[in-house]
């Protein structure tokens, strides 16, 4: 078995800011990595180079598809990264509205994935959006309501049904739980512990709550400064930290 | 009956069909790139006419740029020979090229139009010039063009479904009565112009070409002869050609596309042939108005 | 009854011959000579000679005269009109620091190399209707005391800030400008097509555009650096020849705002410039052209770009009168066919809303 996603060298400056800086972190299938660290850590431009969403000035970025063809996606097309991102990856941004159309309703958002995938059959977009709709533990009859009529976590909820909708194979989360009420955040960590689980998807998760990483995550990456200070299982990092910066992290002085 | 009228004589100091030489050879170029790949927006110089932008700039252009003098030329809007703006286009025609112009869809090796295409089927060899507003079919989803020649370029035509899936999520049934959506030759998504839907299936495998000019925003696209043009729909809600439920008061005609005339201010009304070349070619009732 | 929805060519005549009927006016009265509009009316002129793209005020005249004084139907004729034209080659860029300056005035400094002239100018007069002008027969005024500057060539301010390293460069490129007469609008566009588009563009919807940049709808802080009006040498350089030669003097309204830039980790803070140019005289765009201008460098300089007026695409696309009037007009043309459609789509839409509340 091989890494699905494999990145190293990866270097990011803006300006005089070294955002990533010799960066590398693979992926298993099946497998939950949480990236840790406080603001301005370089943990959400490593999300994002890794999703084809930012350039980096250096280093390698290889994912390996389902037939085994391995793409780099630092070299692909605009073209090549669409298709991508429409078949075998997701997204889950922190703010729901960055990822919904929130002038079309919950069922079209949902089955917008499906349609931009060829599927023509309105009953069937239905049918799975429906489906969706209560794996996200939404009530499928409010698939024609707008997503405007939601609470944030329901949003949240949605934009993940949007995502799950066409079985990609890697999620990229970023910040999954964050600006929600912490009961909502509880119940949100919950279900997709469960989708996770149930689906065998990998994800890579962006959080700066070690509650959540200790929830999901088989393995935390700790970033501080643009660097990966610490790696390893979840329970051995957080449980038994090395480095000083995880020590602090861990230990809860540092703020978000 | 219509007849094809004689050759005027053309208007002094103006090039033939009034775009000089070299502009037409620019739109050439580009009509040429456009049918090579049908249904793709080709940018085009166009330049100022002196007819309004909006008003058929660019099916003017087009027209100027294909027109040779031995052409015999027919203009029609909403289907008629005879509204203001097709007799303006007509005689702008016949005054700086001084060819032979026609109301029969049979005699014409050219016809322009705005928002119909006529009743009577193209046969080879025949050109229909379609004035276009707006030709990028995704605008009211994506009005950036930077985005949507982007959206294009990547075949990525999830949005307009969306929309098509929300009319009927909505309201039962597509919204788009007219200017419904087409994909060409299973690749381009393409704006038909502003045609009632009930003209769209006239366009898959045409033997005509069907060449479309906006001028304003200068833009040509093309769907050459015998080219696949799918209107969007879904696979269980099949696109449904509208027509109203009538026959024509003055032709008896069930098959054609029908203006609704209002006859006085107490709700009465009468449906007659929007296409009066196809209507006049027709046996009137008895009691015709 | 059914012919009478139609319209036709005997409709159009009788159309136009009222028209011309309605252009004349009383007449009772002397019509109207061209040259008394383009020496009267200079600046109505001026404006359609802009927007109409054709610096030429006999014609620019000719077209107000033509359109009953709508600038908008006259600049549309005259840009009709030049579409048929041949095209001889391109002028040289012309040097406004060499103008024979009619106006020049800066309101970052109080006096600079040059002095500032006022010049034929509404500031500074009361807006009181003047009866007299409605007399006929007044006698000429006396020739203005000022006399046309010959100076000589003007610095201008912005090259005083740029000699103290205050103004950020502007690149200079010996590449050949695009040509919107020629081409379509191409987006990414850069700085020499914006300008061109917007020196054509209309004067009213860049003002109201500029205008928005003042109140928080991008973020300018502009000052005047200078406004100068005058004539500057159009010459060309036929390729035969390997020289270029003077083919004649044309009046310009240029103005070159100064606004505040907070600078990059590559770039110190220091001031850049909203530049806007028109042909005739025309401060009051040429200064909305500025303001604009600055507005839509948002994104090269690094800043946000959210407001109207820094979006390319919103406004290249919308400042152009004679496409802006053709397209909110063409919809007095018929459209029957697809309200025709509308009708049969809403009666079906209807239908299906009361069957599903049947009881």
């Amino acid at each position: 078995m091989s890494a699905l996603l494999q990145a190293e060298g990866l270097d990011l400056r803006f300006g005089a800011v070294r955002a990533l800086d010799g960066v590398a972190i693979s992926i298993w299938p099946g497998e939950v990595v949480a990236i840790v660290g406080e603001s301005g850590s370089g943990k959400s431009s490593l999300l994002r180079v890794l999703a084809g969403m930012q350039r980096a000035d250096a280093g390698a970025v290889l994912y390996r598809d389902a037939a085994g063809a391995t793409h780099s996606v630092l070299d692909a097309s605009d073209a090549a990264l669409r298709r991508l991102m429409r078949s075998d990856w997701g997204f889950v941004h922190q703010n729901a509205r960055d990822a919904l159309r929130m002038e079309v309703s919950a069922g079209g958002n949902v089955g917008e994935r499906l349609m931009a995938a060829g599927d023509r059959h309105y009953g069937h977009i239905r049918e799975v959006a429906a489906h969706w709709l209560e794996r996200v533990e939404m009530d499928p009859a409010r698939m024609d309501e707008s997503p405007k009529n939601f609470s944030g976590g329901m949003q949240q909820r949605l934009q993940i049904a949007r995502t799950l909708v066409t079985n990609p194979r890697l999620v990229f989360m970023d910040e999954p739980t964050g600006g929600l009420d912490v009961s909502v955040q509880a119940r949100l960590l919950d279900l997709i512990r469960g989708l996770v689980a149930d689906l065998g998807l990998a994800v890579l998760l962006v959080t700066h709550d070690i509650a959540a990483a200790r929830l999901l995550a088989h393995r935390i990456v700790v970033m501080r400064h643009g660097q990966v200070v610490e790696e390893g299982l979840t329970d051995r990092v957080l449980d038994d930290p090395q480095h000083p910066y995880t020590q602090l992290l861990v230990s809860s002085v540092l703020a978000a | 009956m219509s007849e094809t009228s004689p050759k005027p004589r053309p208007l002094a100091g103006y090039n033939f069909g009034y775009l000089d030489e070299a502009t037409k050879r620019m739109i050439r170029r580009a009509l040429l790139k456009a049918v090579c790949i049908p249904g793709h927006q080709v940018p085009f110089g166009a330049r100022e006419m002196p007819l309004p932008y909006g008003w058929g700039t660019g099916g003017i252009q087009v027209t100027s740029a294909v027109l040779g003098p031995s052409d015999v030329l027919k203009v029609i809007d909403q289907g008629a020979d005879d509204t203001t703006n097709a007799v303006s286009i007509r005689r702008f025609f016949s005054r700086v090229a001084g060819v032979a112009t026609t109301e029969s869809t049979a005699e014409a090796s050219i016809i322009q139009t705005r928002h119909r295409i006529p009743e009577t089927p193209l046969r080879e060899g025949q050109i229909l010039v379609y004035q276009v507003p707006m030709p990028e079919p995704l605008f009211k989803l994506e009005p950036r063009v930077a985005e949507s020649t982007k959206l294009h370029a990547l075949a990525d035509y999830g949005l307009m479904q969306v929309k098509l899936y929300e009319d009927i999520a909505r309201q039962g049934e597509v919204g788009t009565s007219y200017n419904h959506p087409v994909m060409v030759n299973h690749r381009y998504l393409m704006s038909p112009s502003p045609i009632p839907a009930f003209d769209n299936p006239k366009m898959h495998m045409n033997a005509g070409l069907q060449l479309f000019g906006a001028g304003r925003e200068k833009r040509i696209y093309a769907v050459p002869p015998y080219t696949d043009v799918r209107s969007l729909d879904f696979e269980d809600h099949p696109f449904k050609p509208v027509r109203a439920p009538h026959a024509c008061a003055i032709c008896g005609s069930e098959e054609s596309y029908l203006d609704e005339v209002i006859t006085d201010d107490a709700g009465g009304r009468m449906h007659v042939c929007s296409d009066t070349d196809y209507c006049a070619s027709r046996p009137p009732l008895e009691d015709a108005p | 009854m059914y012919v009478s929805v139609k319209g036709g060519e005997t409709a159009i005549g009788h159309a136009h011959a009222w028209l011309a009927e309605a252009r004349r006016g009383d007449t009772a009265l002397a019509e109207l000579s061209t040259a008394q509009i383009e020496q009267q009316l200079s600046l109505a002129v001026d404006r359609v000679m802009a927007e109409g793209a054709c610096a030429d005020r006999g014609l620019a005249a000719l077209a107000l005269k033509q359109a009953r004084g709508d600038s908008t139907e006259a600049a549309f004729l005259l840009r009709a009109y030049r579409t048929t034209l041949p095209r001889f080659g391109y002028a040289l860029p012309v040097d406004t620091a060499a103008m024979a300056i009619h106006r020049r005035i800066s309101s970052t400094y109080k006096d600079l190399p040059g002095g500032q002239v006022l010049g034929p100018t509404f500031d500074y007069t009361h807006r009181l209707l003047d009866f007299a002008l409605e007399a006929e027969g007044l006698a000429a005024p006396p020739p203005a005391a000022e006399a046309k500057e010959e100076a000589g060539r003007m610095p201008a301010v912005t090259a005083i800030l740029a000699q103290e390293g205050l103004m950020a460069p502007d690149l200079a490129s010996d590449a050949e400008p695009p040509d919107i007469t020629r081409e379509p609008l191409a987006f990414p566009a850069d700085r020499a097509l914006r300008l061109q588009a917007m020196a054509r563009g209309d004067e009213g919807f860049l003002l109201s555009l500029g205008y928005s940049t003042q109140r928080g709808y991008g973020n300018a802080h502009p000052f005047v650096g200078e406004i100068r009006m005058g004539e500057v040498r159009v010459e060309i350089e036929p390729p035969e020849l390997g020289f270029a030669i003077d083919i004649g003097d044309i009046m310009v309204s240029e103005c070159q705002m100064v606004n505040q830039f907070a600078g990059t980790a590559e770039a110190p803070p220091q001031f850049t410039r909203g530049y806007g140019l028109v042909v005739g005289q025309n401060e009051r765009k040429a200064m909305a052209m500025s303001l604009v201008d600055r507005a839509l460098r948002a994104p090269e300089l690094g800043e946000a770009a959210t407001a109207p007026a820094q979006s390319p695409e919103f406004v290249l696309y919308h400042c152009d009168n004679v496409e802006s009037t053709g397209f909110v007009e063409h919809l007095k043309l018929p459209h029957y066919v697809d309200f025709q459609s509308e009708l049969e789509k809403i009666r079906a839409i209807r239908a299906r809303w009361f069957a599903e509340r049947a009881p």
